[in-house]
């Protein structure tokens, strides 16, 4: 189910970069009054419910204890003079990807719910905002957002995280079968005769225990692959292994003398210089008949196109071939660094005919050689000054798939309260199904699976009904 | 040649539980209508169990009666064991359900149906669909379809009957066939005459058409069974009517018994060294059946583990020896049954009455039909019961009530009576039939329904009557009786908020009795019946301005507050729901316009034309941000009318 359109709801409004000033909008029947719960003026009042629409007022957001979280401008704009032609509330904040996500956060905590994507642009449209030759383009929007979301949310999510939660929800589907199959065929099943409320007590607590741990897993960060998401390109048996070797400061990839060794991609988060990268390391690229190999190819293929930063390894002892020119052609429009490696061999290819390769791709060469250590300094300088000069940045797709990965978490944690109080009341059983239900659904949003048939597939599979 | 032709309103093909339902429904509001059965002896046959109602069936028996059909009153005239089931559950799955006298309900169902003023019975066998041409089929447009309407249907000798509207009620008998083992025989159920041209006439006009299968279980010579071998099961001692218009003393009767016995490893020995020669395993069948009446054979092969499986004996009626063995229908041959049947305990001498049999029969996927139950490709052409592709007894007399409704107000050009998955059952039924995928004969459970908590069967009435009366099927007085019982309730409900009671010794003493804890602060009257520990009826005692109330409006009020918290928030979704249902999507919208659907979600939009952003949205392969692109489209679409 999707929520309706007078709901209130929130998101980080300017790119999640560490630098300039970010925005946090909300947008909906509550926004200010949502805004109000979280903000307060020099004085230390609360009063932007008073003010009037288009005005803008100094104070700071603070957390449910009135701790400051940050120093902010707050504008106010009231329906139908905004964006969305809703209630409509901009906190303009300290840039920072820290400052944007605590404060969003706070904002959710305090009733907003995290807007889908293009919801901002759905509504203004929805609300006669937009002009209906526009339609066509929001439609578009809409589209490319939700896919990018979808792949994105499928995509981050660690997979231990998704196998925690495919075992809960299956778990509880079994539960559910079994009280509804019960209610179904009294005749058959008897729930009373084997204590089975104080059997689904002790799962829904254990239960409720794991997702408290996700919960918390997801504060820091630990559900998703966070970090710039950079991939490390090359043909096979240039030294792609040993760059991430030397960057985890550990034998983890598989490094060999034989081509093409790392046929699935490996992955890794590491702190470069204080900055945080998702590693992936590559399969090596180059035309195969090799079915297994082959896969990893179109695996790196993928990998490439949803990178924030592509590290191409190269050989500076082999001369350039069609192979290199293939991975150029993949790597167009993306940021580059070129690792000429093997520069303690005999080099056969100098950083001109490289740069004259790489056209379309902006980025730098710089010479190293793993073997021995050198270049490293040159390349990790190269990489932080891309950071800082705005070259490459965090996605903002991942906290927010974290957030509404937490926000999915919470609503299931509340449905399970909800069935502990019912058992503990002693209410009948079927009471217990519909929050289970409710629960299993919300754990479905994160892995990316509905409900459709479950139930019913689940109770004729396990249970021998009817007559 | 000469032949005979008539002209009336409606056409009802079919007499069994959704044909008289259908039938009766247009007759009473007013409709010269026809009703076709291919044998006046089988009017409302029951030829797989002897009950009605049951878990979320005895839910859609009570809305039927709701709405003024039928079914509620035949059973309640002709039931020989009644039991409210679940009722140590919550109030949502309490069920009722009873045992009929079979021979006795479809009579008595007959003698209604004879004396309806504006409708008449007949038997033939309708062979044909007529029809005209009125329009494209926009969905279909490339493949040269066009819309049709209704014009008539003819039948096996040759009549033609010009009509408006036609509803098909043919249950399981299009190109019926039977299967007992080795043995086939081509008839419909009970070895009666099937319905073999019908199919045809649908096919040629677009309608696409599969193949289900159900099957039943053998009847025994009641005399050969040894009873003491078997639990005896009673009805309820205080019996329940199914109709709302059914006064409780009518239904206080001296009931039968049913039997409990078991089936054992003998058995399934016996059904499992024979299962080469079950037509479903040997291939032979090709239909889908249900998951949920599974034969014999099915459940020892799928739930191998499974020492045993119960086994129901009920008597098919009160001037018949023959009694239904619940549990063990089958499809293996005659030699095989007799030898399984008599290795549980009880049948060890039975003699077998009626030999059980798979039955398959030809239905549609009813994602062809809107939700008033009309094809969306033929104008005045509804279908209701098993052709739909669901299963049992309710599930089809609810269907062909809302047919019936639904033709009866295409005549005259006013809107269909859609009820939506938060007003009945019948709406999650139809809803479900109409919308989602299904590949197997459907039947109710209370677990298809969101809202069960809003869909009680013992507030039927309260939903819906209003619905029943606004179509013309329930009387002015029988609605202000209903209007009168919810400011009964309602204003009840206030009175107990309203009423404080404080920590006087009296109230404390009585708490203390009950084991309830004592009271601080004063609490309102509905605040203690909160509590689990105790009820309306307790509290009389500290209660002191109660009037008498009747029996169902305290029932009312008793769980309409002690479940006032759930139920709270069902309503809220169920607000969520509807804003989404009343989103409506016009006919003559043209999908491949929408720029940004995906292809699933356009084929999907396409094949299907659902009729509600709401129901758009419960197709599988529709994702939300189809729907939000959806609802953009809708918004230009709108501005440029």
């Amino acid at each position: 189910m999707f929520a309706a359109r007078t709901d209130t709801i929130a998101a980080v409004a300017t790119a999640m970069s560490d630098s300039g000033i970010g925005i946090v909008r909300i947008s909906g029947d509550d926004a200010i009054a949502i805004a109000d719960r979280v903000y307060r003026n020099a004085g230390g009042k609360r009063i932007l419910t008073d003010y009037d629409s288009h005005t803008i007022h100094y104070g700071f957001i603070t957390d449910e204890d009135e701790t400051v979280i940050d120093e902010v401008m707050v504008s106010v704009m009231k329906a139908p003079k905004s964006y969305t032609a809703e209630d409509t509330v901009e906190i303009n904040c300290h840039g920072g990807v820290l400052m944007m996500r605590m404060i969003l956060e706070r904002v959710i905590k305090a009733g907003a719910r995290i807007a889908e994507p293009g919801e901002f642009t759905k509504r203004a449209f929805l609300n006669g905002r937009l002009d209906l030759s526009e339609a066509e383009a929001v439609m578009d929007i809409i589209h490319a957002k939700n896919d990018f979301a979808l792949r994105s949310s499928v995509n981050q999510l660690k997979g231990s995280v998704s196998g925690m939660i495919r075992d809960i929800r299956e778990e509880m589907i079994h539960e559910i079968a079994f009280i509804e199959a019960a209610l179904d065929d009294p005749e058959h099943f008897d729930l009373e005769a084997e204590g089975y409320r104080d059997i689904l007590l002790k799962k829904v607590k254990k239960i409720m225990k794991q997702i408290r741990y996700l919960i918390d897993s997801s504060e820091d960060g630990k559900l998703l692959k966070e970090g710039i998401r950079t991939v490390i390109v090359g043909k096979p048996n240039v030294g792609k292994s040993s760059l991430m070797n030397v960057l985890l400061g550990e034998d983890r990839a598989i490094v060999t003398d034989i081509a093409g060794t790392t046929r699935d991609i490996l992955e890794e988060t590491v702190s470069i210089g204080g900055i945080v990268f998702h590693i992936l390391d590559t399969a090596g690229i180059r035309y195969t008949e090799d079915v297994v190999e082959k896969i990893g190819v179109d695996k790196a293929r993928n990998a490439v196109e949803n990178a924030d930063l592509v590290l191409y390894v190269a050989d500076s002892s082999v001369p350039v071939d069609d192979n290199d020119r293939d991975i150029f052609d993949m790597i167009r429009e993306k940021k580059t660094i070129v690792l000429l490696n093997k520069s303690d061999l005999n080099p056969v290819v100098s950083k001109e005919d490289i740069m004259s390769l790489m056209q379309s791709v902006t980025g730098r060469v710089i010479r190293t050689s793993m073997k021995n250590g050198t270049g490293l300094e040159a390349f990790i300088g190269a990489v932080k000054e891309m950071f800082f000069k705005g070259d490459i940045s965090y996605n903002d797709e991942v906290y927010i798939t974290n957030m509404r990965h937490k926000e999915a978490l919470q609503n299931a944690y509340d449905s399970l309260v909800q069935v502990h109080k019912s058992i503990e009341e002693n209410m009948p059983e079927d009471f217990y199904t519909i929050d289970l239900m409710g629960a299993y659904e919300k754990l479905g949003l994160i892995i990316g699976e509905s409900v459709e048939d479950d139930l019913v597939n689940e109770i004729f599979s396990k249970f021998c009904m009817g007559k | 040649m000469p032949e005979i032709r008539e002209k009336v309103d409606i056409c009802v093909v079919g007499a069994g539980h959704a044909g008289c339902e259908a039938a009766l429904s247009c007759a009473r509001l007013g409709m010269e209508t026809v009703i076709f059965t291919v044998s006046i002896d089988s009017i409302a046959l029951m030829p797989c169990n002897p009950n009605v109602g049951g878990t979320s069936k005895g839910h859609l028996v009570r809305e039927i009666d709701a709405l003024g059909g039928e079914m509620g009153k035949n059973i309640d005239h002709t039931f020989i064991q009644s039991k409210m089931l679940n009722r140590s559950k919550g109030p949502a799955v309490h069920s009722l359900r009873a045992q009929a006298d079979k021979a006795e309900y479809s009579r008595r169902m007959r003698k209604v149906l004879e004396n309806q003023e504006h409708l008449t019975v007949k038997q033939a066998e309708v062979c044909e669909l007529l029809t005209e041409e009125c329009g494209n089929d926009p969905s279909k447009a490339d493949e040269g379809m066009h819309m049709r309407r209704i014009t008539g249907v003819k039948t096996y000798t040759g009549a033609v009957y010009e009509c408006k509207a036609v509803i098909l009620c043919t249950g399981t008998y299009l190109k019926a066939r039977c299967l007992c083992g080795e043995a086939i025989t081509y008839t419909g159920p009970n070895g009666l005459q099937p319905a073999n041209h019908l199919s045809d006439s649908m096919r040629s006009l677009g309608i696409e058409l599969r193949r289900f299968k159900t099957g039943t279980p053998a009847r025994m010579d009641g005399r050969t069974l040894d009873y003491s071998k078997m639990e005896e099961q009673f009805g309820d001692e205080k019996v329940v009517p199914f109709s709302f218009s059914t006064d409780p003393k009518d239904v206080q009767i001296d009931q039968v018994s049913c039997f409990l016995t078991y089936t054992n490893e003998k058995t399934h020995e016996i059904i499992r060294a024979n299962l080469d020669r079950s037509p479903i395993y040997a291939g032979i069948i090709e239909g889908t059946g249900p998951r949920y009446c599974p034969s014999i054979e099915d459940k020892v092969v799928k739930f191998a583990d499974k020492e045993r499986h119960q086994v129901f004996i009920e008597p098919e009626g009160l001037h018949t020896n023959e009694m239904y063995v619940g549990g063990m229908s089958s499809s293996l041959p005659e030699d095989v049954q007799l030898a399984m049947y008599r290795t549980v305990p009880g049948l060890e001498n039975c003699k077998i009455v009626r030999n059980a049999y798979a039955i398959e029969y030809d239905c549609i996927d009813p994602r062809q039909l809107y939700p008033s139950l009309e094809f969306k490709n033929i104008k005045g052409l509804f279908s209701g019961g098993q052709l739909n592709g669901s299963s049992g007894y309710e599930e089809a007399a609810a269907q062909g009530l809302i047919a019936g409704i639904n033709a009866a107000r295409s005549v005259v050009g006013k809107e269909p009576v859609v009820l939506d998955r938060s007003q009945a059952y019948i709406g999650v039924l139809i809803d479900d039939l109409v919308t989602k995928e299904n590949h197997e004969p459907y039947r109710m459970m209370t677990s298809r329904a969101e809202y069960r908590l809003l869909l009680r069967q013992d507030n039927a009435d309260l939903r819906l009557r209003q619905i029943g009366y606004e179509a013309g099927l329930v009387s002015q007085e029988v609605y202000e009786a209903t209007l009168h019982k919810k400011e009964q309730i309602e204003r009840e409900m206030e009175r107990l908020k309203n009423t404080v009671v404080g920590a006087a010794k009296e109230n404390q003493d009585f708490l203390k009795a009950h084991g309830s804890a004592e009271l601080k602060t004063g609490v309102s009257l509905a605040e203690l019946m909160c509590r689990p520990e105790l009820s309306y009826e307790m509290l009389e005692e500290i209660d002191k301005m109660r009037k008498p109330l009747p029996e169902d409006v305290i029932e009312q009020v008793e769980i309409e507050i002690k479940y006032e918290g759930y139920i709270a928030r069902q309503l809220r979704q169920v607000e969520q729901y509807r804003k989404m249902e009343r989103k409506r999507i016009p006919d003559d919208i043209d999908y491949n316009d929408v720029g940004s659907l995906r292809l699933e979600a356009r084929q999907k939009l396409i094949a299907y034309k659902p009729v509600s952003i709401g129901q758009a949205s419960r197709i599988s392969g529709v994702s939300p941000a189809d729907i939000s692109v959806l609802l953009v489209y809708l918004e230009k679409y709108k501005n440029n009318k």
